[in-house]
């Protein structure tokens, strides 16, 4: 048989709901697949905006368009015409019985299958060269997309990041991208050869017998139906059946997360009591689930195989009376096995449209994003920064209508250490984000040297800090390049006299490859508080001019606190340091306290006079930091 | 996945029948076709005689035949006919079916079998042949010299007007023998097939002789055989349905056993086999590759039982078909697998590749947004976007690749499905021509092939892919093959009465299974009913683990753990672990309420030991808080409390089955100092003579414990009281001056 998409009428599985993708209904996703997906605002204007996207390729793209419908179009023919072939030799055959015809006539039949044989060939080039072009273009455009999101990432000021979660960023390199990169890989192009496949076959088919063809255009609303109702139950069951999962991996998890706690008060009995029946239950609904999403190949078989047997049927009456041939029998019944797979294709184009649209209208949102303000015009040399800060009626919220800092003024000069103190959640590194200028003041300003922050180049800026934080960012790579991060231009030297100074190059040295161990892909193979112990020696390696401390809480333990807190009294020596503090030592010597609650800063001084005040200092002082500073 | 055999034992009935269903649902598909290629054959070439035995014979023309059939053909073909003359009661009643009976003398077919039909056949289509070809003479006399010569009888010799007929019915028997035997040698080179569809023509005309209705029983036997293929497909639906239905019990039911198997095996995990396997890991064998190995066995009754029953049940029917031709479906076949297995070995390896550069686009991606900061203040944003760009410069890469491979692929299958219906077109062609087959056989034939193609493209897929899917498999089987580490003694000792909680540690090393070191060396100790002995030492020194050792949550490796004078291993573990009460570190909570995680210690306690034990737990306050109190929800993991509360929770807990020994594992640590302080005092009074042994990081927690015992790196190094410890044991000072201040220490 001529079927080119691939399919006879006992494998065939019906595509239904939206796309290959996201799991048929057989089994797989269950009939998940009928769900509806997510929509586009702004249809038009996005699509819109894709095909601007797509740039140079839109010609290449047009071209591949006429490919595709010219490869459809002669898929469509062969059947006809190798039906003829079949006509020739049944009345030959009728001839020689009869005794009336000479014979059966090969050259006319040679003739045939050689148009045909042509017929096929040209629609397999022409097919080929439409998706090889569209594989290059698609895996382009995918990877031009991935580079812009990517090089956004890293243009979007800080405020944007407060919005929008890291996860739905990530979805924007991935799902998102992907899915145009799906539709103009294969949706594209099947759109094209679904329709021109269903309007050609119909033409075929009228032009054989409009008889069979009304056979044939009746099984559509049928199997529709029959989807529909079928789909509805099961997804009853299925629904039912991914709850009753839920419950039992639930218990799992909670048993299996809690197993200490429950063999300790002999709860393996009633634990495996409980998992008995959660597990009952789920497989009464899961093979129900399982059963009814499984009935709709079979169903939709029968109902194909009805069109078929009325076909035949008709076809036979038909020929008796030599309304049409034997060969246009075969030729129909090659027609109506390719009729019904683009016309579910086709039932399925807005829904694959739309999430297209959907996909690509958050991707150019996304793009289109504010960026962060561009770096003043004639940005200050910096020679020789003292480190002498300013922070002059400084006002900043995170959002216009929640101001977090009102009018906050102090002057910190070179050298000095600044704590910062607060209960968890303060706002304690809002500080810091607006010394880096990772965001920007909503009024006042903050000075460095007495020149406005904004005044300098946010790289010039940035160099002249260097921050540990207690969120120890490390990336995948070699602990040597991780040190290097700071400064890229030290020689390995250089990086293990700072390792030496933050006191973790003997631990680095006990470590199976040393500096050329890799580390995995959240640092797990070394502990926290060696983490941190790299981030200060990537701080010393940048040799910075003003401090920025996070201090280590309880994931560490004792003994290497004692060598994390050695380590940073050693970088901050003649820094001007901003310590997010947590050790009593600390705020002790602090040079000036800022104490901060709920994203304001309520008190500052030094630690004699906040207690004298006996206020928000003093009552944290005497709660939280006495003996139980651990609980963080 | 075979290893998992045994699970689908209990459904071996179910999964045989599912194969019988398998059976008939094959044979239902692969029947249409040949209905189809009976309609093409019988309904329409020939006119709806589908063979050379008429239902009725004029005697006339019965006459005519038997001159073409030897004696004991003749005979043998009149006796399974009955004569009905003119104007007999046998007669008026068949008049309705062939109104030629009222004018002259017809045979009627006997109530025959196939087989009888069958073997009627030849000869009668040789009779029919031969009897319409001198027909045909008659009326076509050119034509009539050509056949004559072939018989070699020469016709002018005949007297003009004389029907041949007539002749050879009046020629002496010897003579016409061996004229119809040289007919008969003739019609033996053209085949049974050929003859039978020279002979239905003559057959219809004898019909419309009879005054049958001929256009009629066309239609009729075309809807008859629709019918039947209705039927057909109605029972091979039916089947699937049941088929369905028998894999999805059978998966599903498999699917609870495993589950329920792999359960229970791993409650009876100890320690040592969570940390083989990782909790996160056990989890995910438990649930999603279950759910995997569900889909499996579905997939595999329904599809992989399938394809080979098709596959062998097409060729069969096929070669039935046309012996001559399975060498187009052969090749197609080869071809195919060639093409398919070639190209998945090109790009299953590339599919791997593929997966691991997406997971690493992913993680440039994340570790670039969490690490925002880090990067802006290092100025690093180019450098990052480099890296960026060499992981989607090597994902775009080999997509590419791929989807070229799959590209080329798709058109290739496309070419060769389209070559084999051609090819089949071709040679069917000649096989018909040389009357080896019908059109309709052709057409049948060329179903079978796409059937039979298809469904060893199935067989391949399914072959690409179920190893792949019975990782799962695999992954579970580990799970119920492993074998558990710590079990029940054979013969248990019973525990003492009364019972002294006293525990000895006797110089009890312990190493983690595959460890290369000790993490425990030679550790000594007793833990005396009424004191609380307390471990203190940095992350990693192994004090969790020394507690862990008592209710053998692992074993020792060396050296041996005592409870009243009896070895902890030579008890039952219910029976030890009923005398413990054991608060975790993290609080573990189960999802319930407040209440029945507290009774989770007791089922039975009173709601005064309830209250009692959440006010010595410092609970109560927030408990009454809630406006459900105790009926208050807990939520999976007992995410819906604060640390500190799950901790007091899971401290009320333990006190709710008022053991004779407590061990705390860190359990403090989420307290403030208020409500640490305040718990030990009020469990220091109520638990009374229980012996006590808690784990902690802070100093203030042991301070007033009555034996401190020191870890550092595995081994004891130090014993005694906070004011012993502070002047002999230099750990601890380091550990007490990192955390306090030399006035809060003494």
């Amino acid at each position: 048989m001529t079927d080119g998409r691939g399919s006879s009428s006992s494998e065939r599985r019906p595509v239904i709901g939206p796309g290959r993708r996201r799991g048929g209904p057989m089994g797989h996703g269950g009939p998940m697949a009928m769900m509806k997906g997510d929509r586009a605002r702004n249809f038009k204007g996005t699509m819109l905006k894709l095909i601007r996207y797509l740039g140079s390729y839109r010609i290449a793209i047009l071209v591949v368009m006429l490919f595709a419908i010219a490869s459809t179009v002669f898929t469509i023919i062969g059947p006809k015409v190798l039906g003829k072939a079949t006509t020739k030799l049944f009345e030959g055959v009728l001839g020689q019985i009869t005794g009336t015809g000479t014979g059966i006539d090969f050259t006319y039949i040679g003739n045939i299958i050689l148009i045909t044989l042509g017929l096929y060939l040209a629609s397999a080039a022409f097919s080929f060269i439409q998706s090889w072009i569209m594989a290059n273009i698609s895996i382009d455009i995918a990877y031009r997309l991935r580079q812009d999101i990517s090089r956004k990432i890293n243009t979007l000021p800080f405020k944007y990041f407060d919005r929008v979660s890291q996860g739905e960023v990530l979805a924007h390199i991935t799902n998102d991208v992907d899915t145009i990169n799906q539709t103009l890989n294969q949706s594209l192009s099947q759109i094209i050869t679904s329709t021109v496949t269903v309007i050609g076959v119909l033409v075929m088919m009228l032009s054989i017998s409009w008889q069979m063809t009304i056979i044939a255009l009746l099984i559509i609303p049928l199997s529709m139906g029959i989807v529909v109702l079928v789909v509805r139950q099961s997804q009853k069951y299925f629904t039912q059946q991914q709850d009753y999962l839920g419950h039992v991996n639930g218990h799992v998890e909670e048993m299996f997360g809690g197993h200490r706690v429950m063999k300790a008060f002999n709860g393996e009995e009633r634990s495996i009591k409980t998992f008995s029946g959660l597990n009952d239950t789920l497989f009464d609904s899961a093979w129900k689930s399982q059963f009814l999403s499984g009935l709709l190949f079979p169903i939709m078989r029968f109902v194909g195989n009805l069109g078929y047997v009325g076909i035949a049927v008709m076809g036979g009456y038909l020929a008796i009376r030599n309304a049409i041939t034997v060969g246009d029998i075969q030729a129909f019944i090659q027609y109506v096995r390719n009729f019904t797979q683009p016309i579910t294709q086709i039932a399925n184009i807005s829904n694959v449209l739309q999430q297209t649209a959907a996909a690509a209208e958050r991707i150019f949102e996304f793009l289109d994003e504010e960026e962060e303000i561009p770096d003043a015009e004639h940005p200050v040399e910096v020679d020789d920064i003292a480190g002498h800060v300013e922070f002059r009626n400084v006002r900043f919220g995170y959002s216009p209508e929640k101001v977090v800092i009102k009018d906050f003024s102090a002057d910190v000069q070179p050298g000095q250490k600044i704590a910062l103190v607060g209960p968890t959640g303060a706002g304690k590194t809002t500080m810091v984000k607006l010394l880096m200028r990772f965001y920007d003041v909503n009024s006042g300003a903050i000075l460095v040297d007495g020149h406005n922050i904004k005044d300098f180049r946010r790289e010039d800026l940035r160099c002249m800090f260097g921050m540990v934080l207690q969120d120890t960012w490390l990336y995948n790579d070699t602990i040597m390049e991780n040190i290097r991060y700071g400064w890229p231009g030290a020689s390995d030297d250089e990086v293990i006299a700072a390792a030496r100074m933050a006191h973790v190059d003997h631990f680095v040295r006990t470590l199976p490859e040393g500096y050329s161990l890799v580390l995995n892909e959240d640092a797990t193979n070394i502990s926290q508080g060696q983490k941190q112990l790299l981030t200060i020696a990537r701080a010393f390696v940048t040799n910075p001019r003003m401090l920025i401390l996070d201090e280590a809480t309880s994931s560490v333990d004792t003994r290497t606190e004692v060598l994390i807190q050695q380590a940073m009294e050693q970088l901050m020596k003649n820094r001007t340091s901003f310590i997010i503090a947590h050790r009593l030592s600390t705020i002790r010597n602090a040079d000036w306290i800022l104490v901060m609650n709920e994203g304001d800063i309520v008190e500052q001084g030094k630690h004699e006079q906040l207690l004298e005040q006996n206020g928000f200092y003093a009552e944290l002082y005497n709660s939280q930091f006495e003996r139980a500073y651990a609980i963080e | 996945m075979l290893r998992l055999i045994k699970y689908l034992k209990p459904y071996r009935l179910l999964i045989l029948l599912a194969i019988a269903l398998l059976f008939v649902q094959a044979n239902a598909d692969l029947a249409l076709p040949d209905y189809l290629s009976k309609i093409v054959n019988n309904g329409i070439q020939q006119n709806g005689v589908e063979n050379a035995v008429p239902v009725a014979v004029r005697q006339s023309e019965m006459d005519k035949l038997t001159l073409f059939m030897s004696s004991s053909e003749a005979e043998k073909v009149l006796g399974d006919y009955t004569l009905i003359e003119p104007s007999t009661a046998e007669a008026s009643q068949v008049l309705d079916q062939y109104p030629v009976v009222s004018a002259e003398a017809i045979y009627v077919r006997k109530d025959l079998t196939r087989a009888e039909i069958d073997a009627l056949n030849p000869i009668m289509g040789r009779a029919f042949v031969a009897a319409s070809g001198i027909e045909q003479m008659t009326a076509n006399p050119e034509q009539a010299q050509a056949m004559a010569q072939q018989l070699g009888i020469d016709l002018s010799k005949l007297p003009a007007g004389v029907d041949p007929l007539t002749l050879l019915q009046q020629m002496p028997a010897a003579q016409r023998s061996a004229i119809t035997d040289k007919i008969n040698a003739q019609f033996s080179s053209l085949g049974d097939s050929m003859i039978n569809q020279m002979a239905v023509g003559a057959v219809k005309t004898e019909y419309q002789a009879l005054g049958i209705d001929t256009g009629r029983l066309q239609t009729n036997y075309i809807l008859s055989t629709g019918g039947i293929m209705l039927l057909i497909s109605l029972l091979g639906g039916a089947c699937t349905i049941a088929v369905g239905y028998l894999a999805s019990r059978t998966a599903a039911g498999a699917a609870r056993d495993i589950r329920l198997a792999a359960f229970e095996r791993v409650e009876n995990f100890s320690s040592a086999e969570f940390d083989k396997f990782s909790t996160a890991s056990l989890v995910t064998r438990s649930t999603n590759d279950i759910t995997q190995v569900q889909m499996v066995i579905f997939m595999m009754i329904r599809m992989v039982f399938y394809a080979p029953i098709i596959g062998i049940g097409g060729v069969i029917r096929a070669i039935d078909k046309s012996a001559n031709m399975w060498w187009i479906i052969a090749l197609a076949v080869v071809v195919l697998l060639g093409l398919i297995l070639s190209v998945f070995s090109i790009s299953l390896p590339k599919f791997r590749i593929m997966q691991s550069l997406i997971d690493r686009l992913n993680l440039v991606t994340r570790e670039n947004l969490s690490g925002m900061m880090v990067i802006r203040a290092f100025n690093k944003q180019e450098d990052e976007e480099q890296r960026f760009d060499r992981a989607n410069q090597d994902l775009a890469d080999t997509s590419l690749f791929v989807a070229r491979v799959m590209v080329t692929m798709m058109p290739v299958i496309m070419m060769l499905m389209n070559l084999l219906s051609v090819g089949i077109i071709w040679v069917g062609a000649h096989q018909v021509a040389e009357a080896n087959i019908q059109v309709g056989d052709m057409m049948a034939f060329m179903q079978y092939a796409i059937q039979i193609v298809f469904a060893f493209l199935m067989m391949s897929m399914m072959f690409i892919f179920l190893p792949r899917a019975s990782v799962s498999g695999g992954r579970i089987a580990d799970v119920l093959e492993t074998k558990l580490s710590i079990t029940d003694p054979e013969q248990p000792s019973e525990l003492k009465k009364p019972f002294v909680p006293e525990i000895e540690f006797r110089d009890v090393s312990f190493r983690y299974p595959g460890a290369l070191d000790d993490v425990l060396h030679n550790i000594n100790f007793t833990a005396r009913p009424g004191e609380t002995t307390a471990f203190i030492g940095s992350t990693g020194c192994g004090k969790s683990t020394v507690i862990n050792l008592i209710p053998r949550f692992y074993d020792v490796s060396g050296g041996a753990v005592y409870l009243d004078g009896i070895d902890v291993r030579e008890v039952r573990q219910s029976d030890l672990r009923d005398k413990i009460g054991y608060v975790p570190q993290q609080g573990t909570l189960f999802s319930g309420t407040i209440e029945s995680n507290l009774r989770y210690a007791d089922e039975d306690a009173s709601d005064e030991t309830l209250q009692e034990a959440a006010d010595i737990a410092q609970a109560s306050e927030f408990i009454f808080a809630k406006p459900e109190g105790f009926q208050a929800e807990i939520a999976q993991g007992g995410g819906n409390v604060s640390g500190g509360q799950k901790q007091r929770l899971a401290i009320a807990r333990a006190l709710v089955k008022k053991p004779p020994i407590f061990i705390f594992d860190d359990s403090f640590s989420a307290l403030d100092f208020k409500t640490d302080s305040a718990l030990r005092r009020e469990l220091k009074e109520k638990t009374g003579d229980s012996t006590v042994l808690l784990v902690t990081q802070r100093v203030a927690t042991v301070k007033n414990a009555d034996q401190i015992i020191v870890l550092e790196e595995g081994r004891v190094v130090g014993k005694g009281s906070h004011q012993d410890l502070m002047q002999t044991c230099e750990t601890y000072q380091e550990i007490a001056l990192s955390q306090l201040s030399r006035e809060e220490l003494l």
